[in-house]
């Protein structure tokens, strides 16, 4: 009988899970996640996937690595470097270590790590015998022997016994950590029901790595983390990119209009399309376009017949759809633009993290070519920044640009339900009669006549007598619409779409200043996903008692009208984005201050710990 | 909902007020003419009809019309016109565009469109050459054309607009001219009253840029002897006196031929039903360029599902299945937990 280890509580956990891109390591990540979400723990995730499919199997270029913080308290992001690495392979490990602080620990798949494939991931002599892992605590684990051990009665070849052993790294780290195993044996009979022996070999494999936590004796130790003390509600731990489909489908609902996709495929966008397209009982119509321009001229298309119509795309995709985009701002129709970043130039880094596409999101078409720019902050908040786009697009007839970004879209946070009566209403206020009258004393319809207030033209689909007109990307006369080569009047134009999109402002709540002494000297500014990052690192210099100012833009065109005056109040602006310097070249010259650029281009976030010392060295004087 | 009868109309209702601004003589005025006097015939609303178009000469027509219109950009439409007719199934969209817009910088929306078989009508001006980039040619320009861009002579080869379309199983695919009012009224009413894509080439002249590009098959004087009339169920023939005719030889290969030498029994009986496209296509493949005798009507018009109709039928079905959707229930669609 193996002896009853005790339970240590601890705080929280980083566990990065590193393989293979055949392994099955998302899916690890992802089942230890939402294990960990039913216990009620605030966590956040980080999958960190290569852009190929299967690279060769064993290289570094293959590696595929989740890692998830879990915590008892609340987090904002996924954890500065891992406590623990799960590597199921050499190059698994190789590719990761440099993560690793002193007395991490790893658990590593000893039997992956024979001559071919230490070779492959580039290691001259085993680091499992040569004493370079003296620092870390090392668990040696034949993972893949065992799981074909114990698959060996499921009646499957053992080279597909072999590949359920993320099905035993899962159970043994499910065991360290106390983790219940009904959800995943649950899970494993939903997701393999139909392939009873898969299904067998996987519960067979993670029973195993669980039994091997219990009975090996290697582990002094199991950790609880107790459940984070969240607001009262329902949760769930949602991706960035479900949540933004919610947020499309929320607002659609809401502003009583159906709701048309027009997309083409593209990482890491894609799976919006795939969560739209199972949504049809909402009436959601989603159309895979022949490429990028099509898929923004089919939700043009819709959104001239009365949809609320959506493109989602990533970087290449919006510079193909940037033509189309101008035609929009010249029409005048609710059109959102939903750009999921990724790092470029061109194909770039097509799995991993940038903000580079701000400044082409908000300048980056022909001509005047005024377009509102929102991004999302976290996971869970795309949905809310989804909802607010659509308000945007809708209220004041205007294409708007959505950028989420390649973190967002694939990492996860639990999410408040909110209660849907508690959404906020969103008005289509589709013309109905004629607005005019012509010379001969009829009525007739202008389709440029504007709202006083919202400067807004009248959104009249196709259907009603009377109200019949023809739009298009020829300069418009003022109020009639009809086609005009008079120079003044284009200039009246070009100032009062100027002015619409500027006034979207003054319909923005009061910029939230998280400044809770009062005293800061510095106000760091971001945008989109950084959100998590800065707030963690912010949070670290005021434990060591430092003041220090956050404020976190959603809406990045037009800029918050208190924006500047904010700024005004600090002596130090600090700008942290995955970029260049894209929105702290914005506030230089918008608000004539003298903001510092932080700029990371790594294709991975920040770490709290980046942006911490940002702040300090800003500050001045060690902490 | 049309609850009441479609009001009586006349080609006045259907003009709009904007001046044409199209060159004096350009044949894109018999095409619109021809057009506002068919819809009142069709017994269709203006309010239920929409034009869309890409850029080019032959896009200018939306503003020409009372009707709904969108003037979009160069080669689009297709893909914008798919947008509106798959959500808004009620209305009649047509779209028109030029060979450049069309067969150049739109051709992949245009064959997709055509796959798909949205239920647009595409009436495509084809006038050889770029007109309101004052005269490049175009990709339905002949082999050693000379224009601005080719001084020296073309040396692209040209679609055949008719057989891109049949390739790409159009599942309706007429060619008319802007000589014959009547002849084009007939083939955009069969455009019309087909239920997916129907492409309609207009053999179109540009008197400014390509005048008399069709002169040698569509004048008054050569017509009959230079165009031959596709009519289905009959035998295809075609000369004053139909002394001429279309046989197919063993090999597959469509041959003109004299009546009086092969007999009536041997020519070929046009099907515009015929569901497999490789005799439409070799039809489309008889003239190798508007010198020769060359076929105009329907080339084909068969039924397959209509796009938009199957986008809504799976709505439909969901719906049926699963109720209209219900946000609380979505949002809990994986597992949740509750903090008490």
């Amino acid at each position: 009988m193996p002896t009853e280890r005790p339970t240590e509580k601890i705080g929280g956990v980083v566990v990065r899970f590193a393989g293979d891109s055949g392994d099955g390591m998302q899916l690890t990540g992802d089942r230890f996640t939402s294990v960990s979400a039913v216990l009620g723990n605030d966590l956040a995730t980080f999958p960190d996937y290569p852009a190929e499919i299967r690279a060769p199997a064993g290289s570094l270029a293959g590696v595929s690595a989740f890692q998830v913080q879990i915590s008892d308290h609340e987090i904002s992001t996924h954890g500065d470097t891992p406590n623990v690495l799960v590597a199921m392979n050499p190059a698994g490990l190789k590719a990761n270590i440099a993560l690793m602080e002193r007395g991490a620990t790893l658990i590593v798949n000893s039997d992956a790590f024979d001559e071919r494939s230490l070779a492959k991931a580039g290691y001259a002599v085993d680091p499992l015998t040569d004493n370079s892992l003296s620092e870390f605590a090392v668990y040696k684990v034949p993972m893949t022997s065992i799981t074909q051990e114990a698959c060996k009665e499921a009646g499957v070849k053992p080279r597909d016994a072999e590949r359920s052993k993320n099905f035993f790294a899962l159970g043994l780290v499910s065991w360290i950590y106390t983790r219940p195993t009904d959800a995943t044996l649950a899970w494993i009979e939903e997701r393999f029901g139909s392939k009873p022996q898969i299904a067998d070999a996987n519960r067979r494999a993670f029973r195993a790595g669980y039994d091997f936590g219990e009975t090996a004796e290697l582990f002094d130790s199991r950790y609880e983390i107790s459940a984070a003390a969240f607001r009262e509600g329902e949760y769930i731990n949602i991706p960035g990119n479900t949540s933004l489909a919610w947020g499309l489908i929320a607002a659609a609902r809401q502003a009583d209009l159906p709701l048309f996709l027009g997309s083409y495929p593209i990482t890491p966008a894609s799976d919006i399309l795939h969560e739209l397209s199972k949504r049809k009982e909402f009436g959601v119509k989603t159309f895979q376009a022949e490429d990028e321009i099509s898929g923004i001229g089919a939700a043009l298309g819709a959104a001239f017949g009365g949809s609320l119509a959506v493109t989602t795309t990533s970087g290449p995709g919006l510079d193909l759809k940037s033509e189309t985009l101008g035609l929009a701002v010249s029409l005048e129709l609710p059109l959102i633009i939903v750009d999921v970043q990724r790092a470029g130039p061109s194909t770039g880094l097509p799995t991993k993290v940038e903000q580079s596409d701000l400044l082409q999101a908000i300048h980056g078409r022909h001509g005047e070519s005024p377009v509102p720019v929102v991004a999302a902050t976290t996971p869970s908040q795309c949905f809310d920044a989804a909802i607010e786009a659509a308000r945007i697009a809708v209220t004041y007839r205007t294409p708007v640009i959505l950028l989420s970004d390649a973190y967002l879209a694939n990492g996860s946070e639990p999410w408040l339900i909110p209660d849907v009566a508690s959404l906020p209403p969103i008005e289509a206020n589709f013309a109905s009669t004629p607005n005019a009258t012509n010379a001969e004393g009829e009525p007739e319809f202008l389709p440029y006549v504007r709202d006083d207030e919202t400067l807004a033209r009248p959104w009249a689909p196709p259907g009603l007598a009377g109200l019949e007109h023809r739009i298009g990307g020829l300069e418009k006369a003022d109020n009639t619409g009809s086609v005009s080569y008079d120079g003044a009047n284009h200039e009246r134009m070009t100032l009062l779409r100027a002015a619409r999109i500027n006034g979207i402002a003054d319909s923005y709540p009061t910029t939230l200043v998280d400044d809770p002494s009062g005293e800061a000297s510095l106000v760091v500014v971001g945008w989109g996903s950084t959100y998590g990052a800065i707030n963690a690192g912010v949070e670290r210099v005021r434990e060591l008692g430092r003041h220090v100012a956050h404020i976190q833009l959603m809406h990045l065109n037009p800029l918050p009208n208190d924006l500047g005056e904010l700024l005004a109040g600090y002596e130090h602006v600090l700008v942290p984005e995955l970029n260049l310097g894209q929105l702290c070249s914005m506030l230089r010259s918008k608000y004539l201050v003298d903001a510092k650029a932080l700029g990371k281009m790594q294709g991975n976030p920040f770490r709290p710990a980046e942006i911490e010392d940002a702040i300090l060295e800003h500050l001045g004087g060690a902490s | 909902m049309t609850s009441t009868a479609v009001p009586i109309t006349t080609k006045k209702d259907w003009s709009s007020d904007q001046e044409i601004r199209w060159c004096p003589g350009c044949g894109d005025y018999s095409i619109l003419t021809a057009l506002q006097m068919l819809l009142p015939e069709l017994g269709v609303r203006r309010e239920k009809t929409v034009f869309v178009s890409g850029i080019g000469c032959a896009s200018r027509f939306p503003y020409y019309m009372n009707t709904y219109g969108l003037h979009s950009i160069h080669g689009r439409a297709p893909a914008i016109a798919t947008g509106l007719a798959v959500t808004r199934p009620d209305l009649d969209v047509w779209v028109i565009c030029g060979d450049g817009d069309a067969l150049s910088i739109g051709g992949n929306h245009l064959i997709h469109a055509l796959r798909r078989n949205v239920n647009l009508n595409i009436l495509m001006f084809n006038n050889q050459i770029y007109g309101l980039t004052k005269g490049q040619y175009s990709p339905t320009s002949e082999e050693g054309k000379v224009t601005k861009s080719t001084p020296f002579g073309s040396i692209d080869h040209p679609f055949n607009p008719i057989s891109l379309a049949i390739g790409a199983e159009a599942t309706f695919v007429a060619r008319t001219h802007d000589m014959d009012r009547k002849h084009m009224q007939e083939m955009f009413g069969r455009a019309h009253q087909h239920d997916g894509s129907s492409f309609v080439e207009v053999y179109q002249n540009c008197n400014v840029f390509n005048d008399g590009a069709f002169s040698a098959i569509t004048g008054k004087d050569v017509r009959s002897t230079m165009l031959i009339e596709l009519h289905h169920g009959e035998p295809i023939r075609f000369g004053a006196d139909l002394e001429r005719g279309v046989v197919q030889l063993p090999d597959g290969h469509l041959e003109i031929v004299s009546v009086a030498e092969v007999g009536t029994d041997a020519l070929l009986i046009h099907d515009e039903h015929r569901d497999e496209p490789g005799l439409a296509f070799a039809l489309s493949r008889l003239s190798n360029g508007v010198h020769e005798p060359t076929p105009i009507g329907i080339f084909r018009d068969v039924v397959r599902g209509e796009y938009g109709a199957e986008m809504q039928a799976q709505v439909d079905l969901e719906q049926e299945k699963k109720g209209t959707g219900d946000l609380a229930a979505l949002f809990r669609s994986a597992t949740t937990w509750t903090v008490d």
